[in-house]
């Protein structure tokens, strides 16, 4: 079976992507049945034998669609064949060019399922001075050379614990950006608990995109995000999350995203998905715990059926939302496709970028591929004190594609997860370049939906992005 | 054409002739942290 297009059938829509040009094609079931026994290379004549295979249509029928499927095949976008292996394998080491910023080793909360060890990455609690930030910038500054857009995300443990670093930090990063020719992109993922005033107005002010962590209902948010002394936190975060998202009004400052994650205790998330969007908050990601699967809260491949059936209802959601109103009810982070607009093909080779122009840095200044491998010693690449990057390291990473990834080369969705977490691959599965099963079974499902949303968004607004509508009261 | 409707441009092969020039956002930084995609991020050159 080739590898070039993948055909499926969302809600009774029927949809063939081709793989290496990025087409989206709706067709009918006589073209889903026909290409399903067609191979590349094609000729202009249908394959002898077809008609006997199908025999449900007529031979004028499916010389009809042949014809058509031949002349999309002759402009390239079906059956396409994959031209890009060259600029894989010419992946050199790459300028750092953002960073996680791990402020805080030490957090307010003990959820329950923190790859972080409830915050200290199993090192130790610690918080980032103010000299080690502006280090950090002084460091990345240096690395990124050639790149004038920089990132770095104030990450933890909770990054609001160390709330003078982050303004020393950025506060150092503005002054020298220009002088440089750089611009500072930063970043906050928060659990919300020390959020203030003077915290919301610098944070609208200075991160060009915060996220807040809230995994929806009430009683599944408090099951699991607690505080020290086991209470739920979500009567004190919501408030404080409607408080920062109506004030976040700044030009390039308008991004955020409520981030949820779900677990096997509520395998029913999309309720939590549109308990967030009720809250009046339209850009959402709930996201599958990370977790080894021996946890009691971890996805497991028996869950994979009621996650989809989740996935394809959430997805019905939003698209009867956009035939109704030609607007998505809100964001749905896993369902962002932009099917003209999206990363060019060379980013989509290799992904995050982690270890190679992505990095984490601890609180004692150590570097390490990203911020799930923060702790693992045989990943450590080096330390800002001392301005080294481990360069087998960071050359690993770079040739780390969906080229020399097990299975994605024959993989459909390769151009969009593009290989997956390289962490998740580690961690799980024992090795980065062995994609973790289960989320490639998530990845592939949710692709799916994504594209499908984007057929419907493209329809009802005329190839144009369509915007969400909010507040959200589909229910 | 009377049975497929072509949605988008296709132009991922294009794409690839003066891509990479590094300007857009880190995937890993723009919410998931734990779960990458790709697709859904901008090219900013075309911006």
């Amino acid at each position: 079976m080739t590898n070039t297009i993948h055909r499926f059938i969302q809600d009774g829509e029927y949809i063939v992507l081709d793989v290496n040009s990025g087409g989206v094609h709706v067709v009918d079931e006589i073209v889903y049945d026909l290409i399903g026994e067609l191979e590349p290379p094609l000729s202009e004549k249908m394959p002898a034998g077809i008609p006997e295979k199908l025999p449900k249509y007529s031979a004028e029928e499916l010389k009809e669609c042949y014809d058509e499927i031949y002349s999309l095949y002759s402009d390239g976008i079906l059956f396409s064949t994959d031209e890009y292996r060259k600029y894989a394998e010419l992946s050199v080491k790459a300028p750092i060019k953002a960073m996680c910023l791990h402020v805080s080793h030490d957090c307010d909360l003990r959820c329950k399922y923190c790859f972080a060890s409830t915050g200290d990455f199993g090192t130790g609690r610690k918080i980032m001075t103010p000299e080690t930030g502006r280090k950090a910038i002084d460091f990345l500054i240096e690395k990124s050379y050639g790149r004038e857009n920089l990132e770095l995300d104030f990450f933890g443990g909770e990054p609001l614990m160390a709330w003078e670093t982050i303004k020393a930090t950025v506060d150092y990063a503005r002054s020298v950006e220009k002088q440089y020719n750089k611009n500072f992109r930063f970043t906050v993922t928060t659990n919300g608990m020390l959020l203030n005033d003077e915290k919301i107005e610098y944070i609208n002010r200075e991160m060009s995109n915060c996220v807040l962590s809230l995994d929806g209902r009430k009683e599944v948010n408090d099951n699991i995000r607690v505080t020290r002394s086991g209470k739920g936190c979500y009567d004190i975060i919501v408030p404080k999350y409607r408080q920062l998202v109506e004030s976040r009004v700044n030009p390039g400052r308008t991004d955020y995203y409520v981030r949820g994650t779900f677990t096997k205790y509520n395998l029913d998330f999309v309720e939590d998905v549109l308990h967030i969007a009720e809250l009046g908050f339209d850009q959402l990601s709930v996201e599958p715990v990370t977790a080894p699967s021996d946890a009691p809260y971890a996805i497991t491949e028996e869950d994979l059926p009621e996650i989809f059936a989740q996935y394809d209802r959430l997805y019905r959601i939003m698209a009867e939302h956009v035939e109704k109103t030609g607007k998505k009810p809100f964001n749905f982070f896993h369902y962002m496709i932009d099917l003209n607009q999206g990363p060019c093909a060379v980013k989509r080779l290799r992904g995050c970028g982690c270890g190679n122009e992505y990095v984490a840095v601890t609180p004692d200044g150590d570097i390490y591929p990203c911020h799930q491998f923060v702790g693992i010693d045989e990943w450590k690449m080096g330390n800002i004190y001392q301005g080294n990057v481990d360069a087998d390291i960071a050359n690993y990473f770079a040739k780390t594609h969906i080229y020399s990834k097990e299975g994605c080369p024959d993989c459909w969705a390769r151009f969009y997860c593009s290989g997956g977490c390289n962490a998740n691959g580690f961690i799980y599965e024992g090795d980065v370049r062995k994609p973790h099963k289960i989320q490639c079974a998530l990845m592939k499902k949710r692709l799916e939906c994504g594209i499908a949303l984007g057929v419907k968004v493209s329809e009802a607004s005329g190839g144009e992005a369509a915007e969400t509508a909010v507040p959200y009261s589909g229910r | 054409m009377k049975h497929i409707r072509t949605i988008n441009k296709a132009n991922l092969k294009k794409t690839a002739e003066k891509g990479g020039c590094g300007k857009c956002q880190t995937s890993c930084q723009s919410a998931c942290k734990t779960s990458c995609t790709i697709a859904n991020q901008q090219c900013e050159a075309n911006k």
